[in-house]
């Protein structure tokens, strides 16, 4: 049990003024929160009401300013063990109303504190639904926090804002990749070797398959076709990673390399994308994107319905209503959101391929799709008989 | 894949008569079932005898019985009409004990009648405690997480003895089987506690069953609702966390939802257990509730139980969401899956989906222990509750505090002036879950406890402990800044305080504070449940208040009108109230107007986002209802605010909402005001020379004795200024109006106590009726069973009056319409009548619709509040007979002869409470309601429609057996043929030896039993209370004595209770019963529809 103040003093405490700044020029003014300062990023919104430390670590939010639709963010403070990677990702951190007081046995600190030790910029106070509202509405766009007792004036602000780079054509994933190869040794017997390529790997990844007897090597973003089969892989992985999937020219071509090979494939999010360029389809930028954990996704070879975790704000233009040909053979669409009919899973029907635009490792989210890691053990499992 | 083909026809089980456990919440989602079979092309039959419930409305479905909930009659409708399947998740534990009585008689297969949404496996493994445990053991091994309590199920006293030890001492948990509600359950400490909660569980499980369990008092509590379909797809609806941690049922705790201190590995891994546990259980289609417990020290998780069935839980989670639980679950057992239903509020998003909130609700329990002042009010596991209020805010706080003041209780709301009191007294006052405990944690703060303090005495999450403090500081810098800045005035809008509160703080009018606050321009903005947290586009206009930035409701063109809803059910004001603010919407709607329903009950069909064309989820204050007339006098023009639909809560407000401008549409404040004010009112009656009881007023023992040695005992005492009969009580002699006085802590010169003339042996009468100004239509006159005396809520009735002559119906008319004129009345009143010799008094006139107006509308087959409606904004009751909304001609005071008999019967709530030592409370009915709700019996002669209102409130009456009488003096005569038809019956008699010797005289045998104060005979002969409880007696009747002798027959009357053994406390009940008893002896008790019986009624009026 964490409780951090003693006694009855107020906590609230003055805290600086801050203000929010669309590309569009839409203001919002509350308080600082986190570390007071100014960033600038895309603004996105997250509808998932738990996982705030995973939102937070998840390498896919970088340069990205997170909108947690949900209004009470903190509460359970923060662990050490929930974090997706070794730190806070999200360019900005926008909340309604912050715990006061983190309230769980696991918890070690509160996310203030966390917030401000990581340097994250935040805000607080300000009608989240009106924002996120707007978002759905006029789409993600660029957007800074100001906060601090001197803050710009509103032009100024502004014209910072619209000086920030673009997440469209932006190419991110080098930034938060690895730049050394490392091993998470399968738990258990292991029966697998699998080369997993970090486009921005959530934690969690490596883990689920580790669970199931696989030993992953995690390799650099920048890893090449011999850097991948130097390990002697039984499969490989591409990760979820953030930025404009137009922009990874070089993960395409590795992953053409391994589809000539036929080494089983699996993709998560970002490799779904990159799946989608190697066999020759587009991709575009959503809207506003997918960023939840509660979406529902259909499995078209079984028909059921899973709840999935979001990531996305770019998706695979991929027919849905026919097989496609490719250079690797036949490709359908296997999975589909319900909400929107974006696609969400990619299947090869000649060898052993597949990618999902969603996060079945799913920290935070629903564990429904958890059978697809089981998925890439049987192809591993075929492709050995 | 879609619907299936091979049902046609569908029964639905409702849930009966309202009672603590089992409420509105199952109006709510039968009647969105019924209603959606219906749109799918089924034929739906329903059966429920509570004649207050939207659902046996004759238009929610193709045939409805009004008929008891028993196997023997739900068998007699199937005969009748043969249905493909039946329904039975919908209707609570009633409607599921119903079903598996029907499967287990062989009923359903004998007739080919196919149980939807649930089999008969998974309803016993979710229920049966034994069989729960090991689907629990199934899942953990499948998954690797959940567990139960250690426990061990009993079937005796001895097991549960022995079962103490295995489980290594007190304190236990006491939980019987197959109960609603929790009912019977409880902790005990020490073996005399165990012996006692442990003794009445296995009397209370209809399958002698009781399991106790390690104790968890303290730990975290969550619900999860989930539901699943055909193709094994599961959704999550919602979290509910409870905000008092394990040891208060979940109906008496307040909850949040969502969960607010769950990290996502701990929500996903309570997810992952209620997702395997719904399958293990096998739960084919539909809704079902989890319940979890968290230890706060290391997080182990425990699964408590579910419900395999649509819930109390369900109802709040769906209005908590915006996701029609119910509804769905209908979807599902006809065979859609969920990808295929769409999400009602977005239209394009499937509903295959979990909602996620960017608000928070919570709800806060009502209690009625003012009603029961012996019962223990200690909450335990056992429900006690009759109500509950929902609110809902962008923030914990402001959600919390909307609450505490929808419950519209004195004192609910937190107060922060005054002396706190000492600390550690507060806390320790604080470790006993109680109504009110929250207030005490909050004074315990201002009196300086620290939060590990709080969290160490009450076991509140820290979380929520510090957004108390929250409030707390807030409130100290209202009380300290030196003035109300903008600043200062829009955060502690932000955390919910009230106008009133603020006033309170500050030493201000609640006006003034609201003028300060317009002219700084705080006002709230609406913001829409759309259960995707803007995700996607709302279609559907259901709006909750916050102190937020942007508001989110959209012009409009139609005129609209604000319906006043009446707040949470407590015994006097309960879903009858809900029943005509509904109608009242629909019959609007159609008649062209937009319209707009305001309430903060999430068990209501009102509250459903369907019913209106907008909904306010809102407390029901001055404040709150003021800013949405504003709100929506922005969207377009308002016709006006209808107030006298939703009970007490929105007339109390109609003065104040005039005076700030509101267009009051209906019976104006000022004639409102001249029906409850004594003097206002004598004038009226005096003007229409209309008698009324003598009485008085007085503020000292001495000037209420000089009242009543003028006008003669016994005399009705009550302080003035009270609802629902509170503290009203019959006074017999001058040393009972002495302690009466004395006792009463209400009376002071401001509020004097009211002494009326009793009118003994009178008849008492109901009359409701319309008004428009012109004309007056007689809607019925009910007659009461029980003499004047008990409350017009708790007695039971007859519709037509069975023995008023068409005279008396002529000057009940005449003086209905001198006062409905007189008062200045246009749409409903109620008018309570006592006729004692040839006398017609007027009790008193309530210009609103009443309690009775669903049953009266039933009963004639006219929907009153519908007429009600129209009429405040306008109609006549003739433009009404010419639209076809009234009957052409004729009205419900002139019913044909051939009319079928209704009778009203009450419920009451005796075996919910215990007094601190345990023991059952008194049952005998007077002058103050304490019924929670009503069913109804419907037949061509009364004898029969009485015996149906018996079977459906408290079972089938007896046909043969032994029958106890014991009857205070001034009974004694009144008893003897009822007495006697008994014999002819069969029945043999018990009596005491007064009653006997009476008998005697009059040549009736009975057997002289021995009184409990008489003891065990030398041949040990059994008391009357050692008979009851043995089960050698199968129906009672026992009069309270009428001068201090009202505890003689408390061990009787509490014994009978205890063994469910019909109970008459009234000769006129007895009379009836004999009726009742005689009709089914002669033969068959056939069912009708309530559509049949209209038809009937229709060709008879032409």
């Amino acid at each position: 049990m964490t409780t951090s103040t003693k006694g009855n003093a107020s906590k609230r405490k003055e805290v600086s003024p801050a203000v929010l700044v669309l590309e569009d020029g839409r203001m919002f003014r509350g308080r600082a929160y986190g570390a007071v300062g100014v960033t600038f990023g895309e603004a996105v919104f997250s509808t998932g009401m738990t996982g705030y430390q995973e939102t937070l670590t998840d390498p896919s939010y970088h340069r990205q300013v997170v909108v947690m639709t949900a209004p009470h963010v903190g509460n359970t403070g923060v662990n050490d063990e929930d974090p997706e990677s070794k730190q806070i990702w999200v360019a900005g951190y926008v909340v309604r109303d912050p715990a006061r007081v983190p309230s769980n046995w696991r918890s070690r600190r509160s996310l203030d504190e966390e917030l401000v030790k990581q340097g994250v910029v935040g805000i607080s106070g300000i009608d989240t639904r009106a924002l996120t509202r707007h978002l759905r509405e006029s789409g993600a766009m660029r957007v800074g926090i100001f906060s601090g007792n001197a803050l710009p004036d509103e032009g100024t602000m502004l014209a910072e804002v619209r000086q920030a780079p673009e997440m469209k054509g932006a190419s991110l994933y080098e930034e938060v990749a690895t730049k050394e190869a490392y091993v998470v040794p399968a738990i258990g017997e292991k029966k697998f070797t699998v080369a997993a390529v970090d486009l921005g790997i959530k934690g969690m990844t490596p883990h689920r398959m580790a669970e199931r007897g696989i030993e992953v090597h995690v390799l650099p973003a920048t890893a090449t076709a011999e850097d991948i089969y130097a390990v002697n892989p039984d499969g490989v992985f591409f990760s979820n990673g953030p930025g404009d999937p137009e922009k990874a020219d070089h993960p395409v071509s590795v992953m053409q390399a391994v589809l000539e090979r036929r080494t089983p494939l699996f993709g998560i999010c970002f490799g779904n994308q990159i799946l989608g360029r190697a066999l020759g389809f587009g991709t575009y930028k959503l809207k506003y994107g997918h960023r939840g954990i509660n979406q529902p996704v259909q499995d078209r070879t079984t028909g059921k319905v899973e709840v999935t975790a979001h990531n996305h704000g770019f998706a695979v233009d991929a027919p849905l209503d026919k097989v496609s040909d490719t250079p690797y053979g036949r490709a359908q669409v296997s999975h589909v959101c319900l909400n929107d009919d974006v696609v969400e899973g990619l299947q090869l029907l000649d060898q052993p391929a597949f990618s999902v635009q969603y996060h079945p490792e799913a920290a935070a989210g629903p564990h429904d799709a958890a059978y697809l890691f089981d998925r890439f053990v049987s192809l591993m499992e075929g492709q050995r008989a | 894949m879609p619907k299936r083909t091979d049902i046609q026809s569908v029964l639905v089980i409702g849930s009966g008569p309202i009672v603590i456990g089992q409420a509105a919440e199952f109006d709510y989602s039968g009647t969105q079932a019924c209603r959606i079979l219906r749109a799918e092309g089924l034929r739906v039959i329903l059966v429920n005898s509570n004649p207050a419930t939207i659902m046996t409305d004759p238009e929610i479905a193709d045939a409805t019985y009004v008929e008891p909930i028993t196997p023997e009659f739900v068998e007699k409708i199937i005969a009748k009409e043969r249905p493909d399947a039946l329904l039975p998740t919908l209707g609570g534990q009633t409607a599921l004990n119903t079903a598996i009585s029907l499967h287990e008689a062989g009923t359903l297969e004998k007739y080919g009648v196919e149980l939807i949404g649930a089999n008969v496996e998974a309803i016993n493994k979710g229920e049966d405690r034994d069989l729960f445990k090991d689907v629990v053991e199934e899942v953990n091994k499948k998954i690797g997480h959940g567990e139960s309590a250690r426990s061990v199920i009993c079937h005796s006293m001895d097991d549960v003895l022995q079962g103490v030890e295995t489980l290594g001492g007190y304190p236990v948990v006491v939980r019987p089987s197959f109960t609603m509600g929790g009912a019977g359950s409880g902790f005990a400490h020490d073996e005399e506690e165990l012996r006692r909660i442990a003794g009445q569980g296995l009397t209370l499980s209809p399958t002698t069953e009781v399991l106790l369990e390690e104790s968890i008092l303290g730990w975290k509590e969550y619900e999860l609702e989930l539901m699943r379909d055909k193709n094994d797809n599961v959704v999550v609806v919602c979290s509910i966390e409870n905000f008092d941690p394990m040891g208060v049922h979940t109906g008496d705790s307040i909850t949040v939802a969502p969960a607010m201190t769950l990290t996502d590995r701990e929500y996903q891994r309570l997810r992952d257990v209620g997702i395997a546990i719904i399958r293990e259980v096998g739960v084919d289609t539909g809704g079902c509730n989890i319940q979890f417990a968290i230890d706060p020290v290391d997080g182990r998780v425990i699964v408590i139980e579910m419900n395999p069935r649509v819930s109390r839980s369900s109802a709040l989670a769906s209005k908590a969401t915006g996701f029609p639980i119910a509804k769905i679950a209908a979807k599902l057992a006809v065979g859609y899956t969920l990808d295929e239903i769409p999400n009602d509020i977005t239209e394009k998003t499937p509903a295959s989906f979990e909602p996620t909130l960017d608000y928070v609700v919570v709800k806060a329990p009502r209690f009625a222990f003012e009603k029961f002042p012996s019962a223990d009010s200690t909450l335990t596991t056992t429900m006690k509750s009759v109500g509950e209020a929902m609110a809902i805010g962008r923030n914990f706080t402001e959600a919390f505090q909307k609450a505490l003041r929808s419950l519209e209780k004195k004192g609910s709301q937190f107060t922060f002036v005054g002396e706190p009191g000492d600390k550690a007294e507060l806390l320790a006052e604080a470790v006993r879950p109680t109504d009110g405990r929250i207030n005490t944690v909050m004074q315990a703060i201002r009196a300086g406890a620290t939060q590990e303090e709080v969290f160490e005495f009450t076991k509140i999450d820290p979380w929520f402990v510090d957004q108390l403090f929250l409030i707390k500081e807030i409130a100290d810098e209202l009380a300290e800044a030196p003035e109300l800045t903008r600043e200062l005035l829009a955060e502690a809008k932000r955390h919910g305080f009230s106008d009133q509160q603020i006033g309170e703080i500050r030493g201000l009018r609640e006006d003034v504070v609201r003028e300060v606050r317009h002219a700084l321009g705080i006002r709230p903005v609406y913001k829409t449940v759309d259960t995707c947290a803007a995700e996607f586009a709302a279609k559907t206009p259901y709006f909750y208040s916050s102190y937020d930035e942007e508001t989110e409701v959209a012009p409009r063109e139609k005129p609209a009108v604000i319906i006043l809803g009446s707040g949470p059910n407590r015994i006097g004001q309960g879903i009858e109230f809900d029943y005509s603010c509904v109608h009242a919407s629909f019959a609007l709607s159609d008649a062209g107007y937009e319209t707009v329903m305001v309430n903060c009950n999430p068990e209501t069909v009102s509250t459903d986002y369907d019913t209106s064309d907008r909904l306010y989820f809102e407390p029901l204050t001055l404040e709150d209802v003021l800013e949405i007339v504003h709100a929506e006098s922005l969207a377009g023009p308002i016709a006006g605010v209808i107030v006298q639909l939703g009970g007490q809560t929105p007339l109390g407000l109609a003065q104040a909402l005039k005076d700030n401008g509101v267009p009051i549409v209906g019976t104006p404040p000022e004639a409102i005001h001249a029906a409850e004010d004594r003097g206002a009112f004598g004038r009226v009656l005096a003007e229409a020379g209309l008698p009324a009881p003598k009485h008085g007023t007085a503020t000292t023992f001495a000037g209420a004795k000089a009242i009543a040695d003028e006008i003669g005992y016994p005399v009705l005492v009550r302080p003035s200024y009270v609802l629902g009969g509170r503290g009203m009580e019959i006074v017999y002699d001058e040393t009972r109006l002495a302690s009466y006085i004395a006792e009463s802590t209400e009376i002071s010169p401001s509020r004097p106590v009211l002494v009326d003339r009793f009118l003994d042996d009178a008849i008492e009468i109901d009359v409701d009726a319309l008004y428009d100004g012109e004309e007056l239509y007689l809607g019925g006159v009910m007659e009461h069973i029980e003499e004047a005396g008990i409350h017009s809520g708790d007695s039971a009735c007859a519709l037509p009056p069975i023995t008023l002559g068409g005279f008396d119906i002529k000057r009940l008319r005449a003086s209905t319409e001198a006062i409905a004129k007189g008062v200045g009345v246009r749409g409903l009143i109620n008018i309570q009548f006592a006729m004692a010799g040839d006398i017609l008094y007027v009790l008193e006139a309530n210009p609103r619709a009443s309690r009775t107006v669903p049953f009266t509308s039933k009963a004639t087959a006219v929907p009153l509040a519908k007429a009600a409606a129209r009429i405040s904004l306008g109609a006549t009751v003739a433009e009404l007979r010419a639209e076809g909304l009234l009957p052409a001609n004729g009205d419900g005071g002139e019913l044909p002869l051939d009319a079928p008999i209704s009778v009203k019967e009450a419920v009451m709530p005796w075996s919910r409470f215990r007094d601190i030592h345990g023991r059952g409370v008194d049952t005998v009915l007077g002058p103050e309601m304490r019924s929670t709700g009503e069913v109804m019996g419907i037949d061509s002669v009364f004898g029969t429609a009485y015996a149906k209102s018996q079977a459906g409130a408290y079972g089938p009456l007896p046909t043969k057996g032994r029958a106890f009488i014991s009857v205070a003096n001034r009974d004694k005569r009144s008893m003897i043929f009822p007495a006697r038809e008994l014999v002819a019956h069969g029945f043999e008699l018990l009596a005491t030896s007064g009653t006997a010797e009476v008998l005697k005289r009059n040549g009736i045998n009975a057997i002289v039993v021995r009184k409990q104060s008489e003891g065990i005979g030398p041949n040990g002969e059994k008391t009357i209370v050692q008979l009851i409880h043995d089960g050698e007696v199968d129906l009672i009747v026992n009069t309270p004595y009428g001068t201090g002798g009202r505890l003689d027959g408390y061990e009787i009357r509490t014994a009978a209770v205890a063994r469910s053994v019909p109970c008459l406390t009234t000769v006129q009940a007895l009379a009836a019963a004999v009726q009742g008893i005689d009709a089914l002896n002669h033969g068959d008790v056939g069912v009708r529809s309530l559509q049949e019986h209209a038809e009937h009624l229709t060709a008879a009026r032409d």
